[in-house]
């Protein structure tokens, strides 16, 4: 049974120039150039956006919503992340953003950081209370680390907190509130993600870890700020229930180990980086620690690719309103995030997380005895295979073409330099040939050759 | 059985550089055959303590995996000095490493019976002087994840 990924990472296709920079920071091997083209495996692709932040060109895009949509209904709420403020310097004060957004068309504002609390202490309370099982547990709130453990890790995925991410928690909270204060019916009501990354809006459409999801789609975070940049307002009056300095930490790594309070953890974040983690944890390196918290994205959700700022600039405007909060609230972290968090009926995560599906995409065959002669015979091309690396014949590695060859995907030729060690043994062959004069023509005396 | 598959790596002695690289192509390749991924890490993570064994402790060895439909085979043999008690060196906790090091977390004792616990079949032979051949068997049933 072949199940359709929905991916919102998409190449358009006139401006690959077919350099293979993609294929090799790829972390699934899910890019090819074909036809001096590239081209996604979409079974294997995990939408972390590695191929688009990479790619010279910009040949990749990333598709989200439209703000058109807005109008398809009655109310529309937007859900503000840490990620949108930290674009701004710490002068630019939240209402200021609000009111901005509030332009754009949306009618109401709930912002995330409030949620991440909840979700600190449901991680916390789980950290606390978890017995017997592997260690560490993972965070759930990446989903192209979701992903990528689906695909390449499925024996960590007991280790995944089944813990909703903040914004699928505040989608699910704020749709059914404003459904009952607002009298509407919830399909009536839009609710809005700003979304730093591809996979947080592939995430929406096509949920690995939400039964429930609420939220209707997302915006592209640059394209928000590039409209907000016009629309900053003077400070108006709007209120906006917010969260502490710890919920607004989550915009960038640490933040989530700092706001639940977990002193044996590790925050881990690049794609490659989480890789190499969750390798370790694979081959339990690292039993001591209770805790990781992954982001695909250097920096944490800052650093994602649809976001306007370098990270570090994003970071460092991040750090200045943490300080800036931080001035006014209790030094205690309970206290501190007691403070905003008077929400009545948060919603649960159990009531709304699925278990993630393994996903393997690595063997060879479904049948592990064709599998075995599969992979002799790949041990056999691999050897035959200069072993460079070069990414000429468009797979990330030698390893990868010896793949694509067993599974009649690409030909030895593909591999440059077998082709033209092809091409010279031909050469010789007609060289051959064209030495063996008929011997009606031989010449009296053969030449010496050279 | 016919349809097996057999591969071997070489581990050399105290090269701490390679050290986990045998384990780490065994794994790949069991990744490669769709052996259950439950398994694959349980071999892996055997395979790499015994692979460190006989880095640490034995001035290299072999790694041999053979892989049938039903199970993963390991066997793991050095030249090395060999094991003269291996009873008691199949208790958790036992240890030849000083107390400065177990002090500083290693030699924890736990590196045979970690690979007793994560194996379905263990064996381990062993002759002063001569080597040790330590043989694991994985059986490929898919376990709940």
């Amino acid at each position: 049974m072949a199940v359709e990924f929905f991916h919102s990472v998409t190449l358009q296709r006139e401006k690959c120039q077919g350099c293979v920079a993609c294929v090799k920071v790829c972390p699934t091997e899910a890019i090819r150039v074909r036809n001096g083209k590239a081209e996604i495996i979409g079974d294997r692709c995990v939408d972390c956006g590695a191929c688009a932040a990479r790619c010279p060109y910009h040949a990749y895009s990333v598709v989200t919503e439209s703000l058109d949509r807005l109008q398809d209904h009655e109310y529309n709420i937007v859900l503000p992340a840490p990620s949108l403020y930290a674009q701004f310097p710490e002068k630019v004060a939240r209402p200021t953003i609000w009111q901005g957004l509030r332009y754009l068309g949306f009618d109401e504002i709930f912002d995330v950081s409030l949620a991440s609390e909840y979700i600190a202490l449901e991680i916390e309370d789980y950290v606390k209370n978890y017995r017997g099982g592997r260690k560490p547990l993972i965070s759930n709130t990446c989903p192209a680390v979701l992903r990528l453990i689906q695909v390449k890790f499925p024996e960590l995925i007991k280790q995944v907190v089944p813990i909703l991410a903040p914004t699928e928690a505040a989608a699910i909270y704020v749709k059914k509130e404003a459904a009952q204060r607002l009298r509407l019916a919830p399909e009536k009501i839009g609710v809005w993600a700003i979304s730093p990354c591809p996979s947080k809006n592939t995430n929406i459409h096509q949920s690995v870890d939400v039964r429930d999801t609420q939220l209707t789609g997302s915006f592209s975070l640059s394209e928000i700020y590039g409209l907000l940049l016009k629309h900053l307002g003077e400070d108006e009056e709007i209120k906006v229930s917010t969260g502490s300095s710890y919920g607004l930490a989550w915009g960038a790594y640490g933040g989530e180990l700092l706001s639940a309070g977990i002193s044996h953890g590790l925050a881990v974040h690049g794609i490659d980086d989480v890789y190499d983690m969750l390798e370790q944890i694979s081959m339990n390196k690292v039993p001591q620690l209770d805790y990781v918290e992954c982001s695909a994205c250097q920096g944490g959700c800052i650093g994602g690719i649809l976001a306007a700022q370098n990270k570090f600039v994003a970071e460092s405007n991040l750090r200045g309103r943490i300080r800036l909060l931080r001035q006014k609230e209790p030094a205690d972290r309970e206290k501190a995030m007691a403070r905003s968090m008077t929400l009545k009926d948060f919603p649960s995560s159990k009531d709304h997380v699925k278990p993630l599906v393994p996903r393997p995409m690595m063997q060879l065959d479904d049948d592990i005895v064709t599998a075995m002669k599969k992979f002799e015979r790949m041990e056999e091309v691999l050897s035959s295979l200069p072993g460079l690396d070069c990414g000429a014949c468009g797979a990330p590695s030698c390893q990868g073409l010896a793949e694509d060859i067993v599974q009649g995907k690409a030909h030895e030729i593909d591999c440059i330099f077998k082709l033209r060690s092809s091409v010279h043994r031909l050469a010789q062959g007609m060289l051959e040939l064209a030495r063996q004069i008929p011997i009606s023509h031989e010449p009296e005396k053969p030449k010496e050759e050279r | 059985m016919t349809d097996t598959l057999k591969l071997s790596y070489y581990c050399p002695g105290d090269d701490f550089d390679r050290a986990g690289e045998a384990s780490a192509k065994v794994k790949k390749a069991l990744q490669r055959l769709g052996v259950p991924p439950d398994v694959v890490r349980r071999v892996a993570i055997g395979t790499y303590e015994a692979e460190l064994n006989v880095i640490i402790h034995a001035g290299g060895g072999t790694v041999t995996a053979e892989v049938s439909g039903e199970s993963t085979l390991i066997t793991v043999s050095d030249e090395g000095k060999g094991i003269p008690d291996i009873q008691a060196a199949l208790q958790e906790g036992f240890s030849t490493a000083p107390e400065y090091a177990r002090q500083m977390g290693f030699g924890a004792g736990m590196g045979l019976p970690n690979m007793m616990k994560c194996s379905d079949e263990f064996n381990i032979e062993s002759t002063v002087g001569k080597g040790t051949v330590i043989t694991m068997r994985f059986c490929h049933r898919s376990e709940d994840l």
